[in-house]
């Protein structure tokens, strides 16, 4: 028996059986091919690209190459006034910008040292939890087109179009809002603004039961997303993961819990993980469900909000907003539970300017992402695209 | 303007090319293409019209009233798109692709009787025709997917393959067990054995208790044949782009358009004149009110057949906007561990209930 390695394509085996027939088996090393996907595809989410090594249908790797949106995020908060950063942060995470300010406006109030009115608390509870919905709305509607269906995204946006206009009545834009300032509000809610919330809040309690008849309780959903792209909680937290990505891994983690900002602490609701029974814990489908539990409990945070909130008598918006902003030396890191995870700014203040002298954004989808490498080893591609879809994530955050 | 058309009809009869019939072929086309274009332009309303339904929109409003001329609309501005061939695809194989694909799926129209006096081509062997002819449209996609030089057409091309190839089984096996209780493959016969003044009675698929098995499997596998939701995996458009169709432009994508359009109603029309009595009335003779024969007839029929057929399109429109996608291993797991199994099992139950229910 013989064995010659022919240029490449593994071993061939020759052998001679007694009446002198050759026998040639090969081994085949078939070739891998490099599969770019993105930055245009469908389910990248943006302008995400993804190399992958393929062997037929299977991603033996695959790396995600960022940068596409990168539009100097914290070069261009060093050179404007502490207030004209709110806009950008809106641009970071545009699905959900209310958080994103909020959390902004958290950082820089902790670093003022300043108290802020009971009824602006609220008010920014409400609108950030009314846009960590529009956000859950996004994420699940988008995930069933990842998986091939179209009609639960369409019905997601159905309902997402109402809290945009709730969004727009109160700020005068659709997405990117620069609604919370720091050290208030650029303005009072509409008079009939909560009695609206409370409609919307009794009008979408019915459709996210049937978003997830239609969906979530899908066979072929639950057959196509549970058991795929697993990730075990201490491999989680060792990437940094947070938001629903961890809680979908089964730690119980919520920043409005566990580092409790704003009004959050009088505040009754659940932090839901998954418990095994209906999903894997830590597959996509976990990540799916804590989004679609987290929807309710926003349900409920708003509803309590309204009925604890001062009313408006007499209240200024931006009574609390400082004329100056100039804060002492010294430097700050506050973080709030975005819909993704994690976002915090650090801020460094020299004490003499009206700038930051840096100004560092902590992103969750980035760290999210950062799993991708190891979650995508040895998934065919249809996998592939049900976990990018899973982790959720929105490229003007990664990128900034 | 009668006597006109009538000698140009016959001019055409006469038209024989190296001593072949060649009008009578064209006679019998022309009216098969006006269907098929027909289920084309009114397939793609239809499921513009469902999906927005479905979806809580208004879907087409501007072209015509309630957009009805959408399409029509659209085949206009894909006449006028730029025909691209990609510098490094293989010319030939790109051109020829939805020619082929086309072919295949048109060319079962010959063989589906559309009324009692109208069916293009009345072979003995019209339902075998017709299973194997389907099988032309794998080559069809294959060219497309490997001339376009394209990784995702490729996968697309692959995937596709794979699948029609793997559900013929299961759905000729279906069909065979209408084919058993005709104890005939000329589908005009087949349709005939199904007429009676009960009506949808006399229908296979009210026929046996068996019948309602092979129906089923025949419907699941036809849409994974046709590439439909839950099984449009060869052009999942959120893994694959646009699969084996993602580099053709213009008019070369509106012919694949057809063919998949044509190849909907195909399917759709095969499963009616097998379990459901093709162009035969569904409704029943009461006593006097003899409604199915006054629903019966050439015209009629050609009515029931179409409508019927357009009744399984909506069932796959309805599937489509409703369920997600399998995934590559669950659709071949599907096919050979459950569909082929009973496709059997109905196989010999209705061959037990042939020979001995009388």
């Amino acid at each position: 028996m013989q064995e010659l390695d022919i240029a490449g394509l593994g071993s061939v085996r020759v052998t001679r059986k007694n009446d002198n027939v050759v026998v040639i088996e090969k081994d085949l090393a078939t070739e891998q091919m490099v599969l770019a996907m993105g930055p245009q595809h469908p389910s990248t989410h943006g302008v995400l690209k993804l190399e992958c090594l393929t062997d037929g249908e299977v991603v033996t790797e695959a790396e995600p190459y960022l940068g596409y949106l990168h539009r100097c995020f914290e070069k261009c908060c060093e050179n404007v006034d502490y207030p004209a950063i709110v806009p950008y942060t809106d641009r970071m995470d545009y699905l959900s910008g209310m958080n994103s300010e909020l959390a902004y406006a958290l950082t820089v109030e902790k670093l003022l040292d300043i108290e802020i009115p009971r009824r602006v608390e609220f008010i920014r509870v409400i609108v950030a939890e009314l846009n960590r919905i529009a956000s859950h709305l996004v994420a699940i509607g988008t995930y069933g087109i990842d998986l091939g269906a179209f009609t639960p995204f369409l019905f997601c946006f159905r309902d997402r179009e109402i809290i945009l206009g709730l969004l727009e009545w109160a700020s005068g834009a659709r997405m990117l809002y620069n609604y919370i300032w720091i050290g208030g509000l650029a303005y009072d809610v509409p008079s009939d603004f909560l009695k609206r919330v409370r409609e919307f809040v009794a009008y979408f309690r019915p459709k996210a039961v049937e978003l997830s008849n239609l969906l979530t309780e899908n066979e072929i959903f639950v057959k196509r997303t549970r058991g795929i792209g697993i990730m075990p909680a201490d491999v989680a937290i060792n990437y940094g993961w947070s938001g629903p990505m961890l809680r979908g891994s089964g730690v119980k983690w919520d920043l409005r819990r566990n580092d409790p900002y704003s009004v959050y602490p009088e505040l009754d609701f659940n932090v839901p993980v998954p418990d095994g029974k209906v999903s894997d814990v830590g597959d996509c489908l976990s990540r799916h469900l804590v989004r679609a539990w987290e929807m309710d409990e926003s349900l409920k945070i708003i509803e309590q909000c309204i009925d604890k909130m001062p009313t408006a008598e007499g209240f200024n918006p931006r009574s609390a907003i400082p004329k100056r902003i100039r804060p002492k030396a010294g430097e700050v890191y506050a973080r709030a539970e975005n819909p993704r995870g994690e976002l915090g700014f650090y801020i460094l203040s020299d004490g003499k300017s009206t700038k930051p002298l840096r100004c560092k954004a902590r992103s969750s989808c980035f760290v999210n992402l950062s799993a991708m490498k190891d979650l995508s080893k040895g998934q065919l591609i249809p996998d592939l695209v049900a976990i990018i879809g899973s982790i959720d994530i929105v490229l003007g955050e990664v990128d900034r | 303007m009668g006597n006109s058309l009538n000698a140009w009809s016959e001019a055409l009869a006469g038209f024989y090319f190296f001593g072949l019939p060649l009008g009578l072929v064209i006679i019998a086309a022309i009216p098969l293409v006006f269907i098929a274009l027909y289920s084309l332009t009114y397939g793609v309303y239809g499921e513009r019209k469902i999906s927005a339904f479905m979806q809580d929109r208004l879907g087409p409003m501007e072209v015509g009233k309630w957009g009805i001329l959408q399409t029509i609309a659209d085949i206009l501005k894909l006449l006028q798109k730029e025909d691209i061939v990609p510098a490094s695809a293989d010319k030939f194989l790109f051109v020829i692709g939805p020619g082929v694909l086309f072919v295949g799926s048109f060319l079962a129209f010959a063989v589906l009787p559309f009324s009692s006096a109208f069916i293009g081509a009345n072979l003995n062997v019209g339902l075998f025709f017709a299973i194997g002819i389907v099988a032309i449209e794998v080559v069809g996609i294959l060219a497309a997917g490997w001339g376009s030089n394209n990784k995702w057409s490729l996968y697309g091309a692959v995937r596709s393959v794979a699948q029609i190839v793997s559900y013929e089984i299961p759905a000729a096996i279906a069909l065979l067990c209408g084919a058993m209780m005709a104890g005939t493959l000329d589908m005009q016969q087949i349709t005939i054995l199904q007429s009676g003044s009960w009506g949808f009675a006399h229908f296979f698929l009210f026929q046996s208790p068996i019948a309602w098995l092979p129906f089923l499997i025949y419907f699941i596998a036809s849409l994974a044949e046709v590439n439909r939701a839950p099984f449009d995996i060869p052009e999942a458009e959120s893994e694959l782009v646009a699969g084996y169709f993602t580099e053709y432009t213009g008019m070369k994508f509106a012919v694949i358009f057809l063919a998949e359009y044509g190849s909907m109603f195909m399917v759709s029309a095969i499963i009616t004149i097998v379990f459901l009595g093709g162009w035969n009335s569904p409704l029943p003779n009461l006593g006097s009110v003899a409604l199915n024969d006054w629903t019966n007839g050439p015209v009629w029929g050609a009515f029931w057949i179409i409508s019927k057929g357009f009744f399984f399109i909506f069932v796959q429109m309805w599937l489509r906007w409703t369920l997600p996608r399998l995934r590559v291993d669950q659709l071949m797991y599907l096919c050979w561990k459950v569909l082929t199994p009973f496709a059997f099992v109905s196989f010999v139950l209705t061959a037990i209930w042939e020979v001995y229910v009388p």
